[in-house]
């Protein structure tokens, strides 16, 4: 797991939800390929074009409610999301991304502290974070050790992995 | 220790645990639908050979039933031979209808066990006392693969009802009250248990719609406890013997909140989030282009039946349309025997196959730019039946039969009232 992640934000408001993230009619898809075209098609439809790998999401309260698709997470994991940050999160959607390796921090307050296309530092480990553009610290909330343990293996598949080979020898 | 703690205490092989314990759960039922050809490759990446316990899985094809397009045919084609390589019997066709109704139906949903879909409306089965929540297909995976699932021990709320129901008031005014009030997050990761004399007289299908919709105000799983109403409905479906949980007297709510239910008149969800609620009285007139009977919230079969009562021997407004979908073939067959899907297709209903259909977005109900849909099912985000800029009221199938029957909003507690003294 990449510790220490920089890039520019990305900025949503409250209750984005999963139709918004991953709109319906593209469900059917099943490659990661197909699914990255349209991420936050919903909401943002330019944002594919525009978004680097490394680009942070900034979303405000109920990031990621709604629907269990892990499309949603898929989608953003697979145009480079370095990290996403919310002032809380829906709980399928934050399975989903910790599943998937992507860091979900919760930080509250980030919404009025946090503008469109401002460079933001995060330390993932420690929870270190800063608006580099504002020059203000964020508050983040440190992952649990669960969760934390998931992510530096790369999500929760390498780690069922090991376990599943482990039982075989 | 509450109810659901003794669920998850039992299923990790626990003798006490604590408020944001992390548990290793062993998992009573998993269930994928055909939106989640991931789960096979996950568990594939996984390096899974034969899952865990095939007759602890069931895959239901209900979003796409019937399916629309190669890719989705694709999709279900890969379940089946999964399920036929794994020996999983528990293979539900596009026939059957949506998995929340679909595993109530058959008798695979009982009280204490745990759980686990990939569809976040899975906190339905709390109507069972049963803990049951939404994952994505990655976690469901991790259960083919293991048997177990993590889940964090949550927060308990405790909502209790009392009062009567007007006439035209029913169990999706009183959840779509409360989320109004309490918001779309107010429940976060935290259980949502239901009780007061109110519910009690309440038949299992408002139960299935209440516990149904505690996702919407952001909820890991609900809870009733069972009472007699949910033994005598489960006598006759479930054969696996189970025990009840109780919660002890002694355990303390994270919070615990009032609701008299009889002041509550029909309530309506204004585009664009489900917490966005208003007294439909204040909406009367709007006009609706579509109206939708179905889901896992408001296809039952006492749905279907308020919609016959309310347009019976009457004709769907020509401005409108009225699409029924009812929520498994079981609900289509006792709409059949009273009679209901007569009145209602004489009426000018369109009947779809049972599923999820147009709740999400997918087939089968769609709406244009610009159109108006009110619809008995769960979500009215930006986008969620159709076009992004068509707008979905949520409300009570009386609601939606109401405004089938005038192309517009309009208070159906006046039609039902009318109806009850014609037969009196």
């Amino acid at each position: 797991m990449k510790t220490i992640m920089e890039g520019k934000a990305f900025v949503f408001g409250n209750n984005l939800d999963t139709d918004q993230i991953y709109p319906g009619q593209y469900l059917e898809l099943a490659r990661t390929a197909d699914i990255k075209e349209h991420a936050m098609e919903g909401a943002d439809p330019g944002l594919v074009a525009l978004f680097q790998p490394g680009d942070i999401i900034v979303g405000g309260t109920n990031f990621g409610c709604g629907s269990s698709r892990e499309h949603a997470a898929i989608a953003l994991k697979a145009i480079g999301a370095g990290a996403i940050l919310a002032e809380s999160f829906a709980r399928i959607f934050y399975r989903n991304a910790v599943n998937l390796g992507v860091p979900v921090l919760v930080s509250p307050g980030i919404s009025n502290l946090v503008k469109q296309d401002d460079i933001l530092k995060i330390n993932i480990e420690t929870g270190e974070a800063q608006n580099l553009s504002s020059k203000k610290d964020l508050d983040v909330q440190s992952l649990s050790d669960y969760v934390l343990d998931i992510l530096r293996r790369g999500g929760i598949k390498p780690l069922v992995k090991r376990q599943l080979r482990e039982q075989q020898n | 220790m509450h109810a659901i703690e003794k669920i998850l205490a039992r299923a990790s092989g626990q003798k006490s645990i604590s408020t944001g314990q992390i548990l290793n759960c062993r998992v009573d039922l998993a269930e994928v639908n055909d939106l989640y050809p991931q789960t096979i490759f996950s568990f594939q990446e996984m390096g899974g050979k034969k899952v865990h316990s095939p007759d602890k899985i069931t895959f239901i094809l209900d979003h796409y039933a019937p399916a629309s397009s190669i890719q989705q045919a694709e999709n279900q084609k890969l379940m089946r031979e999964f399920c036929r390589d794994q020996g999983i019997d528990l293979l539900f066709d596009v026939d059957s209808g949506v998995c929340h109704q679909v595993m109530v139906d058959n008798g695979l949903v009982y009280p204490g066990m745990i759980l686990i879909a990939t569809d976040s409306h899975t906190t339905t089965h709390g109507a069972f006392g049963a803990f049951g929540t939404g994952v994505g297909a990655t976690d469901l995976a991790v259960i083919m693969a293991t048997g177990h699932l993590w889940l964090r021990v949550p927060e308990i709320i405790r909502i209790n009802l009392s009062g009567i129901l007007q006439t035209g008031v029913y169990a999706k005014d009183v959840i779509l009250h409360i989320i109004g009030k309490l918001g779309a997050d107010y429940a976060l990761y935290k259980g949502v248990e239901f009780s007061g004399t109110t519910i009690r007289d309440w038949s299992i299908s408002e139960r299935m719609a209440l516990c149904n919709m505690t996702t919407e105000m952001g909820a890991k799983a609900a809870y009733i406890q069972p009472d007699q109403v949910t033994l005598d409905f489960l006598s006759d479906k479930v054969t696996k013997e189970f025990d009840i949980v109780e919660t002890d007297d002694d355990f303390q709510y994270a919070e615990e909140l009032f609701f008299d239910v009889s002041p509550i008149p029909p309530q309506l969800a204004v585009p664009q989030s489900v917490d966005n609620v208003l007294p439909l009285t204040e909406l009367i007139g709007t006009p609706v282009h579509q109206a939708y009977l179905g889901s896992c919230t408001g296809g039952r079969a006492e749905d279907i039946g308020v919609a016959a009562r309310i347009l019976n021997g009457k004709k769907v407004n020509p401005n409108t349309r009225l699409i029924v979908v009812p929520a498994s073939k079981q609900v289509y067959l006792d709409s059949l025997h009273q009679g209901d899907v007569e009145k209602l297709v004489k009426a000018g209903a369109t009947f779809v196959t049972p599923g999820c259909a147009a709740c999400l977005g997918t087939h089968e109900g769609i709406l244009a730019a610009g159109e108006v849909c009110i619809a008995s099912t769960n979500r009215n985000f930006p986008g969620r039946m159709g076009h992004v800029q068509s707008s979905v009221y949520l409300g009570s199938p009386a609601a939606v039969a109401a405004a089938a029957l005038t192309g517009k909003i309009t208070d159906p507690s006046e039609i039902l009232k009318l109806l009850g003294q014609e037969k009196s």
